[in-house]
């Protein structure tokens, strides 16, 4: 063979080597002496080129062989290079079969030239039909890789995408998580809002009753010390008089006497009702202290009563009382427990007050009809019971679920917050371990009734 | 003058009688006094066009003053009896109220008795 066209041919192998085994990455070390074939190829060929030289065109073809198997062997663990070794082995054996033959049997090697020619000729066909088998295969393979990686790159997109997704979804629920919770502590505040406006609406409701409660006594306590000191003058001036008439002046200090008690009582009478709103409105410290439970309804009774009385004089009541003096003190909240009764209590009478109006409004009252409101006491083996018992308007079945609900109140608008009752069953039954309980008749009346646990 | 005092407050009675000592002793005025509308009705019914003035308070248990307001202007229309209707400080919709139900005037909570006797004197002329 002609060593020019078998340069080309060597230089078109060797590279398409290099790019299907992918040399350049896999083992670049080699791979730059493979590359450097173009020029050591010319070289060689100007060297054949010297007179005695010439024996080395021969040589080209199995440097380019070796070259090939070096790069196999190198390439050897991957699947391509053993393919390509498969392609290269047949000439290889064949070469070393020739030679063999040649040097140890030359006479048999010439008379067979013809089978040894062929036998080279199917190894070279061979390593070019192998060879274009590796080719296609390397691409198959380069293409199943390109798909590979394809699917893991949209899989990876597809990660991103739904960690992105997730990331959003994350973020809106811990938003709607700290809405919820400013959401939640708004209601607290409104909640103790309620609850102090409650108080306060309580509180108010005695203030404005007692405020004109006060006017009376104080319109005693004005007049009749202004009476007082024109009494006094008019005795002075009659014990001026050297004949001073003594019964006159017995009369007068008589009047002036009488004055000053008045004065005193109604003066008291204010001062108790001033005393009474002040406990009301003092807040609780909660801390439990041994307590007459008979004294404090008592004062809550009254309390109520002036209240509710200052607020529409038109209210008229009978107030009873049933204490059992045995009973002792209790361990109690007072301010808070004052409150339950308190808020029973005007209850009661706003009971009995609805009834009497009806009465009177359909024309059926009649003497017989005497509101009143009872409250009593009574020692158990382990507990102390309060009632409170009207002769009012009475519940309905319908109502009785729903009375202790906060918000629940059938007094119109603007007169009752609907939290008393439920703040004072909270008061009984969380705040002293205690139970509330109700029986009621609708048209009689209602008894609420309080256990304490002593 | 006759006058009827309507209150509920016991003391009122006691009141009027030293403020108005002298007047009393002098014959110049004549006081009644009922606890409430009920037994002021009963009065006025036994003793008919006898009271030329009545004093009322307005806040009272049972028959309320403007009740018993009403119903007195029910049977006497007019004057004779001046009505004087006695409130609590700052009470404007009582105010009106009884003016519109045919009070004459009205005296505020605690009672002046200058002003009272000023007002008085105006009547008699």
């Amino acid at each position: 063979m002609e060593l020019a066209p078998g340069i080309l041919l060597a230089v078109g192998v060797i590279h398409l080597v290099r790019k299907t085994l992918d040399t350049a990455r896999l083992t670049p070390a080699w791979d730059k002496v493979l590359s450097k074939i173009w020029l050591v190829s010319i070289v060689y060929f100007f060297v054949t080129l010297l007179p005695f030289l010439g024996f080395l065109k021969e040589w080209y073809g199995r440097l380019i062989y070796v070259l090939l198997l070096i790069t196999v062997y190198l390439m050897r663990e991957h699947r391509s290079a053993r393919l390509l070794s498969g392609a290269l082995l047949p000439g290889f054996f064949v070469y070393v079969i020739d030679h063999f033959f040649r040097f140890a049997f030359p006479a048999f090697h010439e008379s067979q030239s013809d089978f040894f020619n062929t036998a080279e000729s199917f190894a070279g066909l061979w390593l070019l039909g192998f060879g274009i088998y590796a080719l296609i295969q390397n691409n198959k393979e380069v293409k199943n890789r390109q798909k590979q990686e394809e699917r893991i790159r949209q899989a990876e997109a597809r990660k991103a995408e739904l960690e992105h997704l997730v990331a959003e979804r994350t973020a809106e629920l811990t938003e709607q998580k700290n809405e919820l919770k400013k959401s939640l502590a708004e209601l607290k505040a409104a909640q103790d809002q309620l609850v102090h406006s409650e108080k306060m609406a309580s509180l108010g409701e005695l203030t404005a009753g007692i405020a004109h409660e006060i006017q009376n006594p104080l319109n005693f306590v004005n007049n009749f010390s202004e009476l007082s000191v024109e009494i006094a003058h008019e005795l002075l001036e009659e014990l001026e008089k050297p004949d001073f008439d003594r019964e006159l002046v017995k009369d007068l200090v008589s009047d002036l006497t009488q004055n000053q008690e008045k004065i005193n009582h109604h003066g008291k009478r204010a001062a108790n009702i001033v005393t009474g709103m002040l406990q009301h409105a003092r807040s609780s410290t909660g801390a439990k202290e041994p307590t007459d439970l008979n004294a404090l309804a008592d004062e809550y009774l009254r309390l109520s009563y002036h209240g509710l009385r200052a607020k529409d004089k038109s209210f008229n009541a009978k107030m009873s009382t049933d204490f059992d003096p045995t009973i002792g003190k209790i361990e109690v909240v007072p301010q808070d427990l004052g409150r339950v009764l308190l808020n029973l209590i005007n209850n009661a009478f706003y009971a009995v007050h609805q009834k009497n109006t009806q009465l009177s409004e359909s024309s059926q009252l009649s003497e017989s009809y005497s509101p009143t409101v009872t409250v009593s006491t009574k020692k158990l083996k382990n507990a102390v019971e309060i009632r409170i018992r009207d002769n009012g308007t009475g519940i309905p079945d319908s109502l009785k679920a729903k009375i202790f609900q906060p918000f629940f109140t059938t007094k119109p608008t603007g007169q009752g917050t609907g939290l008393g009752l439920s703040l004072a069953y909270d008061i009984v039954t969380k705040g002293h371990g205690g139970t509330m309980e109700v029986e009621t008749k609708e048209g009689e009346g209602t008894t609420f009734l309080i256990k304490l646990p002593v | 003058m006759k006058i009827l005092v309507v209150d509920d407050e016991q003391d009122i009675k006691a009141l009027f009688e030293q403020r108005f000592r002298r007047e009393i002793r002098d014959g110049a005025f004549q006081f009644a006094f009922c606890f409430s509308g009920e037994e002021a009705l009963a009065f006025l019914q036994e003793h008919p066009s006898e009271a030329i003035l009545i004093l009322s308070d307005i806040n009272m248990p049972g028959m309320s003053g403007l009740e018993l307001l009403g119903k007195i202007r029910e049977k006497s229309p007019a004057p004779p009896p001046f009505i004087v209707m006695i409130t609590a400080y700052g009470d404007p919709e009582k105010q009106a109220e009884a003016m519109r139900l045919g009070a004459n005037d009205f005296l505020n909570k605690p009672l002046d008795f200058n002003t009272l006797k000023e007002k008085l004197a105006h009547l008699e002329v």
